[in-house]
């Protein structure tokens, strides 16, 4: 059963330009969600009309199978966590986390039960009687998640909660978050712009861009399959590298930016046209290392050259583009130096110049990726 | 060995260079930062330290109608204001003017501005009428509610007499006069306690409203839990404010009733006025302004020990 439904929402301000337009989604019961979109993408603004904080300019939205458009924020039976934690300064961490319950005017002995459940779920016991002024980031965060564990509403809506963190506590927390979502069974509604945080917490993802669905699906499928240019350039770290390209007239020649020139053996590009300009990308991880290897090889002068321990990341130069490889393990190499890499047709992705849309996906990412267990 | 010895002397006349361009330094941001402070140095000499010392040393003499100094008195000028009946009226009447205007004008300005604050179309207009009062100078004011006030021809008494109701000498009957003047200066006061009032509302986080709203809040709940304890440091100065501008009121008494009738409006500040200018008594005059300074600093400190435990900074 879908918990969370939108049919056609479309959100304006006076009646201007569309923020958002024709989101049309549905969330399951007990699902980690995440909607990812770099900032003015709409994002919060859809998550504030869920929560009944913006109105709904146009459209239908369903929870639990009621349209609730004309619901106030608290008969949704939901719970939400800002960005800033939005904890009242002049109260204690028990009073905060109360605050709800004894506004709902729920029983004094119920209040304690729920508020000592929370507290050792979270490692607050010790912290009830502060101020909030008196703790960390990552303790107010903690609060904040406590303030929305002892509501038990079964959705529950999150707002970029870990911007405010540093990047330690911020990987700390994610596994946190998706513990609780988990063991509580709740259906999480989660924004961020953090691709990273989207690929790794969410069951599902949505990628918005300027008010418009760009995908939905699970991580690897964006990952993998990205529907078009955005989206594949938005998700994933390195970006994916992209260049124009055009197929030779045999159609067995692709050559890309005016420099790479691959030869394709057709089967593999059965359903892209030959005659017409095309964008093509690749991931950095299958830009592989040359050296010993006989076919497919180019040599690319680096421009840059960041090494991170376990892998390297080196940037070439492709016509007016910046492509970088990830190689594993360490490697030394020079600035300026031409270095022999290896690029398989396989792997490419095409997608058409004018409407960004993916043509084709790399026939081999698709078998080999995801490895089940 | 010599040479170890001369690269440590080296290195001490080193360290002395060192040691005085360092003060050479400090000298130079000192003089530097003095002459920024000049200008408030001088006029705060002029216009703040050198009255006040002033006054202090005439509080202790008798003087001549022009202001010099005659007879040193000692404490004899203080002895004697505190069994003059009409200070000691003034005192009075000065605490229940206080009484009577700051708590009236703080609740008064505090729903206009929980009203004020919310987002309604036109709002501005409001914002604008609620806190005009305070672009009108005191003058204008007194001379506006001069006319109200008219026994014969005032808006008020025309109202009383459609009522059928007998009409009040307001400024001139004894049991009305001060009240009178507490009206007129709850008026004046809440155009400006109203504006920082909405400022503090303003600055208060929305996320707080908005998350109270998602957990089930009703409008009073949120007025009591975070409209006032986080507004509690603005109403705090407020209050501050207007107790000390209520001991120092001046203008309204001198236009609308002159500290009459029988001394029922005679503030303090009026009371050193005309002790001062018309009684020609600047050594008592100036012991009551002592007097009243040190009860202002008394009464602020007081406060600030109270207030400071009930006040949520952030």
């Amino acid at each position: 059963m879908s918990q969370v439904e939108l049919i056609d929402i479309t959100k304006s301000y006076d009646k201007q330009k569309d923020v958002l337009n024709g989101i049309n989604l549905s969330i399951e019961e007990g699902e980690f969600f995440v909607l990812v979109g770099p900032s003015g993408s709409g994002k919060s603004t859809l998550l504030r009309m869920i929560a009944g904080l913006e109105e709904i300019s146009g459209g239908f939205l369903k929870i639990n199978d009621q349209t609730v458009n004309h619901l106030p924020p608290k008969e949704r039976n939901l719970s939400m966590v800002f960005q800033n934690y939005a904890l009242y300064p002049h109260l204690t961490v028990e009073q905060n986390i109360l605050f709800g319950l004894k506004a709902r005017k729920v029983e004094k002995r119920e209040q304690q039960i729920r508020l000592m459940e929370a507290a050792e779920m979270l490692g607050l016991t010790e912290l009830l009687k502060r101020k909030p002024r008196e703790l960390s980031g990552g303790q107010r965060q903690r609060v904040a998640l406590g303030r929305s564990v002892v509501s038990h509403a079964p959705l529950c809506l999150m707002d970029e909660p870990l911007s405010n963190l540093d990047a330690k506590l911020r990987a700390n927390m994610r596994v946190q978050i998706r513990r609780l979502q988990k063991q509580l069974g709740l259906t999480m509604i989660y924004v961020t712009h953090d691709q990273v945080e989207a690929m790794t917490m969410g069951d599902r993802i949505m990628v918005l861009n300027e008010g418009k669905i760009q995908q939905v699906g699970k991580p690897i499928t964006l990952y993998n399959e990205p529907e078009n240019l955005f989206v594949a350039s938005f998700i994933g770290s390195p970006k994916m590298n992209l260049g124009n390209a055009a197929f030779f007239a045999d159609g067995n020649h692709l050559i890309i930016e005016n420099q790479l020139h691959i030869s394709i053996d057709p089967d593999v590009i059965m359903g892209v046209p030959k005659d017409r300009n095309l964008k093509v990308g690749i991931r950095a991880e299958h830009l592989f290392p040359g050296e010993s290897k006989k076919d497919h090889i180019h040599h690319l002068e680096a421009v840059n050259v960041e090494q991170l321990g376990n892998e390297t990341l080196i940037a070439f130069e492709v016509g007016s583009e910046l492509w970088t490889a990830k190689w594993p393990g360490q490697w030394t190499i020079e600035f300026g130096q031409k270095v022999p890499v290896q690029i398989l047709p396989q792997y490419l992705l095409f997608f058409d110049v004018e409407t960004g849309q993916l043509i084709q996906s790399a026939d081999i990412g698709k078998l080999r990726e995801v490895v089940t267990i | 060995m010599r040479m170890a010895n001369s690269a440590l002397e080296a290195n001490e006349t080193f360290m002395y260079q060192v040691e005085r361009v360092k003060k050479k330094n400090r000298k130079l941001s000192f003089i530097k930062g003095m002459l920024f402070l000049l200008p408030s140095l001088i006029l705060f000499s002029v216009f703040l330290f050198y009255p006040m010392l002033k006054t202090i040393y005439l509080s202790f003499f008798l003087t001549d109608a022009k202001g010099a100094t005659t007879v040193f008195v000692g404490w004899d000028n203080y002895k004697e204001i505190f069994t003059d009946s009409v200070f000691l009226k003034g005192m009075k009447n000065t605490f229940l003017f206080v009484f009577y205007t700051v708590p009236l004008t703080v609740i008064i300005s505090l729903f206009l501005t929980v009203i004020a604050n919310e987002k309604l179309k036109g709002i501005g207009v409001f914002r604008t009428i609620f806190s005009s009062t305070m672009g009108v100078s005191v003058a204008a004011a007194s001379v506006f509610w001069l006319y109200l006030f008219n026994p014969t021809m005032g808006l008020l008494n025309k109202f009383l007499e459609l009522l059928g109701a007998e009409s009040i000498g307001w400024l001139t009957d004894p049991d009305w006069a001060l009240f009178a003047v507490s009206v007129t200066t709850i008026w004046m006061n809440i155009g400006f306690t109203f504006l920082i009032l909405l400022g503090g509302l303003q600055s208060i986080d929305s996320s707080l409203y908005e998350s109270a709203d998602i957990e089930g809040s009703s409008y009073f709940y949120k007025l009591r839990r975070i409209t006032i304890p986080m507004l509690s440091p603005t109403l705090f100065f407020v209050i501050t404010v207007s107790i000390i501008n209520a001991f120092q009121t001046f203008g309204q008494i001198d236009i609308l009733t002159q500290g009459g009738p029988a001394n029922e409006t005679n503030l303090i500040v009026y009371s050193i006025y005309r002790e001062a200018f018309v009684n020609y008594q600047f050594g008592s005059a100036s012991a009551q302004a002592i007097v009243l300074f040190i009860f202002i600093l008394l009464m602020t400190a007081l406060q600030f020990k109270l207030g400071e435990r009930r006040v949520h900074y952030q």
